[in-house]
């Protein structure tokens, strides 16, 4: 074999079992990777040596034949799941030094069931963004080359810690998406607020899905809008995302909002016909503005499944436009919450101050950054005396109209919804949000809904656009439907043809 | 809500009469033994933060469960309160920065709390009886404590209590007296001490109470009020009553007004003091919190914590009323206390028999419960049995011995015999009275005889049998029937 890196989580899965593989020189050729792409700064922390002694401990085990699920597979870790005395801090300077003395109940699903860990992985601070620009430890770069650049400039370009010029792999889950794409991984833990998993995979090619609201536990995740967040893979392909989710989902006791619903495989969902499913097409994802290539793309991905034996049906989900504001008035207030322990009292950076009050002010001022700021102090006066009615409040009733609407659209029969995952292909780092934030937050436009009304969405890779970089399409399903998420978003993965991921330049 | 006002419950200002008005929060921990959200141990006194979950610290990524337990105990407490049940609940997050809150926010129930409406019937004195309305009761957590004395430059944290769950029970603005305010906690605890919800322990901060003061003229509507947090004793809630009364009558018979504001009452200096006023509160930011699913259960689950409670105070007082009848008094002297009810009634019933209430309460709310204040315990705690109250009882009752002489039998079970048995004890000591009407007679007429001066005396005037009594009882050592020397001094002596 030779180079173990370009298999898909199944292939290498089969390779391993079939002992054509061990899992050492799995992990080892994929260490090997991590530390020749440092430059792309998906991995803000390698694991090596907890890598390899994984990798052997897996290797031992197929050799007893009592390999879990996952046996020996590399995977990355987004840096907002806890993981045991390894670095984890969001990519926030606040949780400066912070190693937990716990680990998330996802990542230790991963690990129970054989997965290897390479490292953690890069991402807007908080999870607040969709560049991966907020990060305290710089941005991220995709491996997709710019339109009209070479590799050579690429790497000039990649040297410079701004990595201007470079394509942003999306965010939040920014270094996820861009270790996938750039096989520095199998696949990755990656977590969704209003788009976070698929934005990123439309954004690099690659399937990412964001489970059903309580499908994952959230227990060890750090919180950004804990009504929203929820844990979800990203990897190379369909099939590698539904083993990835059986291993995460499931119900934790210690997550009171989890749900005890039995764990599906989801791997036998993928290829499972998807003949006589009823699909919606929205027609108010029809945005003004949205360029045309994104609108052939939904019209191949609807002939595509009706070639399938899919029915298609044209709905309507009234409340959609008022989906964006009203989740940046929810998402921050919570968010302004669940920020507020981060105080330089228990854990993490302190910046000592005159009194208390001057400490928690230094402190914040120095471990925040901009966006988490900006958000930290929307949501503060969203929830303020006097402002709550006027925002939060109606807010929240947008959010029930906008689950209204998929739900009487569910109840009229519609199986899953096709849409675009994001109203343009990838942008430059830096190219956008630097004057005005509402730009950035327009990427979200067709994710946060999902996210609102609690569903299951998955953004598969659909084509590519002119300039040649990947687009993808974004299936929602009815609560707890990720297996035909699975079913429906292999038909395009199989119809579209596997677009080849970036050949290697850094 | 009392609206016509009762005289006797007026101040007098220099202007006028006033009216007392007063609405308390008490924050009652919950007894259970881990934390209203994190499996921590409740523990009084361990060492500082040994007592602390990764939830209670607020590290990154933990979330809450309730704890059913503390859930139980509202309800329970409801109950005992005849207040709404809510079989839907919410929790809410009160946001603010302080160091012994790791999480930056309180959870609590803002918008829809576990209790509703309900009341507390409260003995104010033997003769006055008042109905306090209750609010709401909801569920919250407790803050850490932060220590300012351990090096001099830096404060401390220590988050035992962090996370521990309290009851905050909030009465209607019924009280109109520092008496009645402090009748009402002490009823309060009573019933918490019956259900079991909460110790009622004053001295560790495990019942505290805010009290909301405000006077106004008989009839008008209510002042604005003034909350004094965090009292915690019932004579200290008593004094601060008295004390912000007073402080605002003279404000505004001076013309001024009442700011509203947050107030603390220095006991030492018997004085309140601002904290800080309306324009400074905080601005809590409610909003529910977003880990936590809506709290709901079905009747059944209310009717089950409703079977399984115990006979409430009302309820024993009115039953020792009927069965034993007992005066009213009495009666609620003995349920204040659970133990001390209990304990009443093993004695009243001891042996399968059952003897003289009334004797027995007297014997139990008088020198029992005297030795008991004593020596600092309650009357259960004593050394002192039911049963030896019960062989007391009957000793008196099928005339042993006399009432003077039980009170010496008394002494002797409290210093000399502790665990004796009384009938053992005065059969030992020779302490049985004299009923033999031969040996009485004999030392009736032996004084006879002997002065019969004091006898001509007597004849003409019959209150001086007195004398003759007392020589009697003189000469049998005190253990002669003293109805038995009566009546045959008065046939011997023809008066």
């Amino acid at each position: 074999m030779t180079d173990p890196t370009r298999l898909t989580l199944a292939e290498a899965r089969d390779a391993l079992r079939a002992r054509k593989l061990s899992a050492g020189e799995l992990t080892r050729a994929h260490l090997g990777a991590v530390e020749k792409a440092r430059a792309l700064n998906a991995y803000i922390v390698e694991t090596p040596e907890k890598a390899l002694a994984m990798a052997e401990a897996s290797d031992a085990r197929l050799a007893r034949g009592e390999a879990g699920p996952l046996e020996g597979l590399p995977i990355g870790v987004k840096d907002l799941y806890a993981t045991e005395g390894v670095h984890t801090q969001a990519c926030s300077h606040i949780l400066d030094g912070f190693k937990p003395r716990y680990e998330s109940t996802v990542t230790s699903q991963l690990w129970r069931d054989g997965a290897v860990m390479l490292g953690k992985l890069n991402m807007d601070e908080f999870a607040m963004g969709s560049a991966n620009e907020t990060s305290y430890y710089g941005p991220v770069a995709s491996p997709w080359l710019p339109p009209n650049r070479d590799a050579d400039w690429a790497r000039a370009a990649l040297a410079d810690p701004g990595k201007k010029g470079l394509l942003t792999p999306g965010g939040s889950s920014g270094g996820s998406a861009s270790a996938v794409a750039a096989h520095l991984c199998l696949a990755a833990t990656a977590s969704d607020t209003g788009g976070s998993i698929r934005q990123p995979a439309a954004f690099t090619g690659t399937v990412g899905i964001k489970p059903t609201y309580g499908r994952c536990s959230r227990w060890g995740m750090v919180a950004f809008a804990s009504s929203l967040d929820q844990a979800g893979p990203i990897a190379r392909t369909t099939r590698d995302c539904a083993i990835m989710l059986g291993s995460m989902a499931g119900h934790d006791p210690r997550d009171a909002t989890s749900v005890d619903a039995p764990v599906p495989d989801y791997e036998a969902a993928v290829g499972r016909s998807i003949k006589g499913l009823r699909i919606g097409i929205p027609r108010e994802y029809r945005i003004d503005g949205m360029p045309a290539e994104i609108e052939a793309l939904w019209s191949r991905g609807v002939e595509w499944l009706r070639a399938a034996g899919a029915e298609i049906v044209d709905i309507s989900l009234p409340h959609t436009r008022h989906a964006l504001p009203a989740y940046y008035i929810v998402a921050p207030a919570e968010a302004s919450s669940n920020l507020a322990r981060y105080d330089g009292v228990r854990y993490g950076l302190r910046v000592p101050g005159r009194d208390i009050a001057d400490m928690y002010e230094q402190t914040r001022r120095a471990g925040f950054g901009a966006e988490v700021r900006r958000r930290v102090m929307i949501g503060t006066y969203v929830l303020s005396a006097g402002y709550y009615d006027a925002y939060y409040v109606r807010a929240q009733k947008i959010r029930t109209l906008i689950k209204q609407d998929f739900e009487k659209v569910y109840a009229d029969g519609v199986d899953a919804i096709l849409t675009p995952a994001t109203p343009s292909a990838a942008f430059g780092i830096g190219e956008k949000g630097s004057a005005d934030p509402v730009e950035m937050y327009l990427n979200d436009v067709f994710t946060v809904t999902v996210n609102m009304a609690g569903l299951p969405g998955i953004a598969v890779p659909a084509g590519l656009s002119g300039d040649g970089l990947p687009l993808g399409l974004q299936i929602i399903g009815r609560p707890f439907g990720e297996e035909t998420l699975f079913s429906v978003a292999e038909v395009i993965e199989q119809s579209a043809g596997r677009s080849p991921l970036p050949a290697r330049w850094w | 809500m009392n609206t016509h006002a009762k005289p006797s419950k007026l101040i007098k200002g220099a202007t006028g009469d006033w009216e007392i008005v007063v609405g308390m929060e008490i924050h009652a921990q919950v007894n259970s033994r881990s934390k209203l959200f994190s499996g921590a141990s409740t523990a009084f006194g361990g060492d500082p933060n040994s007592h602390v979950s990764l939830v209670d610290a607020a590290m990154p990524g933990m979330l809450p469960v309730i704890n059913e337990e503390c859930v139980k105990q509202a309800v329970r407490t409801g109950l005992g309160l005849k207040a709404r049940i809510n079989n839907r609940s919410t929790f809410d997050r009160k946001n603010y920065f302080y160091p012994d809150l790791p999480q930056g926010y309180q959870i609590s129930q803002f918008k829809s709390p576990i209790v509703g409406e309900g009341e507390v019937i409260v003995d104010v004195s033997p003769t006055e009886q008042i109905t306090v309305g209750i609010e709401r009761l909801h569920l919250e957590q407790d803050a850490g404590k932060s220590l300012h004395d351990q090096s001099p430059t830096d404060s401390f944290v220590d988050l035992n209590r962090s996370g521990v769950a309290l009851m905050e029970i909030v009465s209607k603005p019924d009280i109109r007296s520092a008496e009645e305010a402090r009748a009402y906690v002490t009823k309060l605890r009573t019933i918490l001490r019956y259900i079991g919800s909460c110790d009622g322990d004053m001295e560790k901060g495990n019942l505290r109470a805010d009290v909301n003061v405000s006077v106004r003229r008989p009839g008008d509507g209510l002042g604005t009020r003034c909350e004094i947090k965090n009292v915690n004793s019932i004579r200290f809630i008593g004094q601060a009553v008295e004390t912000e009364a007073r402080r605002q009558i003279a404000i505004l018979e001076d013309g001024g007004s009442i700011n509203q504001e947050t107030r603390l009452f220095d006991p030492a200096r018997g004085e309140t003091r601002a904290m800080r006023s309306k324009e400074e509160a905080h601005d809590y930011r409610y909003f529910p919190d977003p880990d936590l699913l809506p709290l709901e259960f079905d009747q059944a689950f209310v009717d089950a914590l409703a079977a399984g409670l115990p006979e409430l105070p009302d309820a024993k007082k009115a039953r020792f009323m009927r069965d034993y009848g007992l005066p009213a008094y009495d009666a609620g002297v003995l349920v204040a206390d659970r133990e001390t009810a209990d304990y009443y009634e093993a004695a009243v019933r001891h042996g399968g028999a059952t003897r003289d209430a009334k004797i027995v309460a007297n014997w139990v709310t008088g020198d029992i419960a005297a030795y008991a204040n004593s020596i600092g315990v309650g009357v259960a705690q004593t050394h002192i049995t039911p049963a030896q109250i019960a062989g007391i009882v009957d000793l008196i009752v099928d005339g042993s011995i006399s009432g003077k002489i039980a009170k010496d039998l008394l002494a002797i079970i409290i210093a000399e015999d502790k665990s004796g048995d009384p009938r053992a004890i005065v059969e030992a000591r020779g302490m049985k009275q004299v009923t033999d009407t031969g040996a009485i007679e004999a030392a009736v007429v032996a004084i006879i005889e002997a002065n019969p001066d004091k006898v001509a005396q007597a004849r003409a005037k019959p209150t001086m049998l007195g004398w003759f009594v007392g020589q009697v009882m003189k000469q049998t050592g005190g253990k002669a029937n003293p109805q038995a020397v009566n009546d045959l001094l008065k046939s011997k002596l023809g008066i």
